[in-house]
């Protein structure tokens, strides 16, 4: 049979919007997230919380928790063989609490039993004696100890230099909350030969599988952590949580334990962003060419170290922001407290000091009389100049002139909040005049990292195959909702051909680490291994046909089906297995300087506010914004990311905040911690600037942290500008804006 | 253990007659009783409407509700909204429009747009985000799934 056709352009490649294929389980109501998991014969799991931010363990009786019917474990440190201690970056963290309590809510012991509603009253039946202990919970005294988890001291340029026009400011970003809605959650099954399969949500299965296996001791192979289904993540999901305590539960009972952390647990369960004290000071020229740059950064850490070595370096490295200066001196420092552990979130570090940088440019501004787009503009960095703090050359786009002009062209709506009263601040509540109501308008944009840095060996893992139907493609990246699948659906569709695609997650034990869902890396990284897998196999099926094309029949050549996919396979498996790292990067040396990142990204915001300033209410009413992403590989996904990370920006400015009083979390719930609604959601017009990066796939770039990192200057920014007040902290609270 | 009760209630339209723990609330029964997955728990507070339901065509945060209290009446879940395996309208314009990223707010999300394009078959973008206020999202900006019930709406009303 000979079958004539005219080539097209596979459907659904890179460049377009195609259906998710999570979408219809999830529209469904089908889709499985770690919470649904169920098996015959499975026990619950809860945990003990210690009520203090630091006490000595006096004692610890479990007996009256097993002493009650359906409960079949209740462990403590005393349980756990192996290391007992965990950490994504330094393994400080005990399993359970290990003679001392340092944060309030950190796991003391853990039960199983029959059922839920028993495992919660079998946590609360175990008789702990604790001595309370002073807790250390300010951040400058904790540094002043030297209780630090690192400290990071960048000096570049002439330490002498000076501009003429010099702005101070000090500046406070607090601790914010990812609050992904699936809650922590997994199930453990023991293999009945020692072993046991985990189901998870997590950023990042590999690491994961390392921490369990090391603190309890299990050999590697012993241990398979599956991808469950994800309730996003936005970095809530990148350390331990309860991994450890599922797989202990499981390997002593002999049955499968699910655990699913109700949302108070769920805010104690997992790291929060840093909040950051930080001190600047910006020197220019008159013309408003920066001269000198210092910084002061110090990030609450916590009680145990989690990520905050890299939070405080993006912290730290980006202290200057997307502009240049040839003099600067940084001292930034992660602090050792009781308070609650803080780790990554959507933009670690790099969105605490754009807070206080743009903050700053703003203020240079107003000193020197220039227009603060146009000072912003006269320092922008481009490709081949060198970031301000390492002295990195920037070797891939970085198109900041672009991205700036490209928003400020955008028009600026001079849209009044009209009869609505749902559109004004206080919404239907605004008692104060109409009349008063203030606009204000604010501009920032900031810079982000591209995947990991300071020489971490970064890498992914993907195979992909051919079959008689399609492309197969393993990963165990996760898709924790941002749409990677669709992507890598994409990108393999391009590279062969192939419309019909099909995404596998593997176990641990069968395909090699993806690295972490996380620092906007997996569109470049797991994108660009599917890239080099499916052109390898794609390669290797045309030449077995010697054809010039491939589609869902099969090989092509002068129009011609020359071997069907069914053939091309029964001839041999055609796969191929790729680790793709990024270009290397390297540690700081000791000034701080360094080729120390993999690429960057940069994104600007304008907000436009209305302020009610007897009540002290905003109403965001506009957040528009340009961003650099490399290359578009799916409009709507990126459109997805840039709207939901500039709304995570918005809640920091205007209201998102963990309340820590002596170490004891106040707001630990939806009703006491808020989150942006409908009602609270601005207006957005994005436009994507497409300058193609030097080795992500089709040369795209990662898009998930660039709308967090200055939408909240920029709404801050805003408000400034309706108020005339210095606000210096974020979130903005009612009382800073009424000025009590 | 629990003090046990029997209710009849229509759920998805099926009717179904069972025991329920006094002390249970509907999110529990439909998702752990029943089965049905698909209605979230999330904050179990009421602030975040991952588990709204409707009931007897009203949206409601079944984990505020004892499940004894919707004795007698009908019960919608996400599980309901297809016909025949057919998504219904509303779920495919949330299908085209991306609104599902991680997913786990869309069925509370769908629940209550479903009960707001049943009174008011032309919502405005405010009608939406008033409707929707006790929909939490965390992932999206709101707009994919305002657009999603805008275009489902206007195809209602060809």
């Amino acid at each position: 049979m000979t079958i004539t056709k005219t080539p097209t352009v596979v459907a659904g490649g890179v460049g377009t919007s195609p259906i998710r294929p999570d979408g219809i389980p999830k529209v469904r109501g089908e889709f499985a997230y770690s919470s649904d998991l169920e098996v015959d014969g499975m026990l619950w799991g809860s945990t003990v919380r210690s009520p203090h931010a630091r006490a000595r363990i006096v004692s610890i009786d479990v007996a009256p928790a097993l002493a009650i019917r359906g409960v079949a474990a209740a462990l403590t440190i005393a349980d756990v063989g192996g290391r007992g201690l965990f950490g994504l970056i330094e393994p400080d963290q005990p399993v359970l609490a290990d003679g001392e309590v340092r944060f309030w809510g950190e796991p003391v012991a853990v039960v199983a039993a029959d059922d839920r509603e028993t495992a919660r009253i079998a946590a609360t039946a175990v008789v702990v004696h604790y001595e309370p202990l002073d807790p250390l919970t300010d951040p400058e005294r904790a540094e002043e100890l030297g209780e630090t988890f690192r400290v990071l001291d960048i000096t570049r340029g002439d330490p002498d230099a000076r501009g003429e026009v010099v702005v101070e400011g000090y500046y406070e970003v607090g601790m914010q909350d990812q609050a992904q809605l699936g809650t922590e959650s997994g199930l453990a099954i023991p293999d009945g030969s020692g072993g046991v399969d985990l189901h998870v949500s997590t950023q990042w299965l590999h690491v994961d599988h390392e921490q369990v296996v090391a603190s309890l001791g299990l050999p590697p192979e012993q241990l398979r952590l599956h991808l469950a289904g994800i309730g996003g993540a936005f970095g809530a999901r990148e350390d331990i949580s309860l991994q450890i305590h599922l797989c202990l539960l499981a390997l002593r009972t002999g049955r499968p334990v699910k655990m699913v952390y109700d949302r108070a647990e769920s805010f104690v369960g997992h790291v929060h962003r840093h909040p950051a004290r930080m001190w600047f000071r910006h020197e220019a020229d008159r013309d408003g060419i920066l001269r000198r740059v210092e910084a002061r950064i110090l990030l609450d850490g916590g009680a145990f170290a989690s990520t905050s070595p890299a939070v405080l370096a993006n912290a730290a490295y980006f202290a200057v922001g997307p502009y240049a200066s040839e003099s600067v001196t940084v001292h930034a420092a992660a602090a050792r407290t009781n308070n609650p552990p803080c780790g990554a979130m959507r933009g670690f570090g790099a969105v605490q000091s754009c807070f206080g940088y743009e903050a700053q440019m703003d203020r240079l501004a107003a000193a020197l009389g220039i227009d603060p787009v146009e000072l912003r503009l006269r320092n922008a960095l481009d490709r081949e100049d060198r970031i301000a703090t390492t002295g990195q050359v920037i070797v891939g786009s970085l198109p900041t002139r672009r991205v700036i002009e490209a928003l400020r062209a955008l028009p600026l709506p001079d849209e009044a909040p009209g009869d609505d009263p749902r559109r004004l601040p206080g919404g239907t509540g605004l008692t104060t005049s109409r009349a008063a109501v203030m606009r204000g308008v604010g501009f920032a944009v900031g810079i982000k990292n591209l995947a990991f840095s300071e020489a971490f060996d970064d890498f992914t893992e993907v195979r992909a195959e051919l079959t008689a139907d399609g492309i197969r493609i393993h990963t165990a990246a996760a898709e924790v909702g941002q749409g990677l699948v669709t992507v890598i659906q994409q990108i393999a569709r391009t590279a062969t051909g192939i419309s019909n695609v099909e995404v596998v997650w593997d176990h641990t034990g069968e395909i090699g680490s993806a690295g972490s869902t996380s620092a906007s890396r997996q569109t470049q990284m797991t994108g660009g291994a599917t890239l080099r897998a499916c052109e390898a196999v794609a390669a290797v099926a045309l030449a077995r046909a010697d054809a010039e094309s491939l589609d869902d029949e099969g090989a092509w050549r002068d129009d011609q089906l020359v071997m069907t996919l069914a053939d091309l396979v029964a001839a041999g498996p055609i796969e191929h297995l790729e680790r793709f790292r990024h270009p290397p990067t390297t540690p700081p040396d000791e000034h701080g300087n360094g080729d120390v990142h993999a690429g960057y990204a940069v994104a600007a915001h304008r907000a436009i506010v209305d302020v009610d300033p007897e009540l002290g209410l905003v109403h965001v009413v506009r957040v528009d914004t340009a961003q650099d992403v490399g290359r578009v590989l799916n409009p709507q996904a990126v459109i997805g990311q840039i709207e939901g990370g500039i709304m995570q920006g918005v809640g920091l400015a205007i209201m998102e905040e963990i309340v820590i009083d002596r170490g004891v979390m106040k707001n630990a719930s939806f009703t006491d911690y808020l989150l942006p609604t409908f009602l609270d959601a601005p207006d957005m017009t994005a436009v994507l600037i497409e300058e193609p990066d030097h080795w992500g796939p089709f040369g795209a770039k990662g898009v998930g942290e660039p709308p967090t990192i200055s939408s909240t200057a920029a709404v801050v920014a805003a408000i400034r500008n309706a108020t005339g007040r210095d606000l210096n902290r974020a979130p903005v609270r009612p009382e800073d804006i009424v000025g009590l | 253990m629990n003090e046990m009760m029997q209710v009849e209630m229509t759920v998805n339209g099926r009717v179904r007659s069972f025991d329920v723990a006094v002390n249970h609330t509907l999110l529990e029964v439909l998702r752990d009783d029943i089965g049905l997955t698909g209605t979230k728990e999330c904050c179990v507070v009421g602030e975040c409407g991952a588990c709204t339901v409707l009931i007897d065509g009203v949206p409601m945060n079944s984990c505020l509700m004892l499940a004894v209290e919707a004795d007698g009446a009908d019960v919608l879940t996400v599980e309901g909204l297809a016909t025949d395996g057919h998504l219904d309208r509303l779920q495919q314009a949330f299908l085209e429009q991306g609104a599902a990223q991680c997913g786990f707010c869309i069925p509370g999300q769908l629940m209550s747009a479903h009960a707001l394009l049943q009174r008011n078959p032309h919502p405005t973008i405010d009608d939406i985000n008033e409707a929707l206020a006790g929909n939490l999202c965390r992932c999206a900006g709101y707009q994919q799934i305002s657009a999603a019930i805008m275009s489902s709406a206007e195809g209602a009303g060809r």
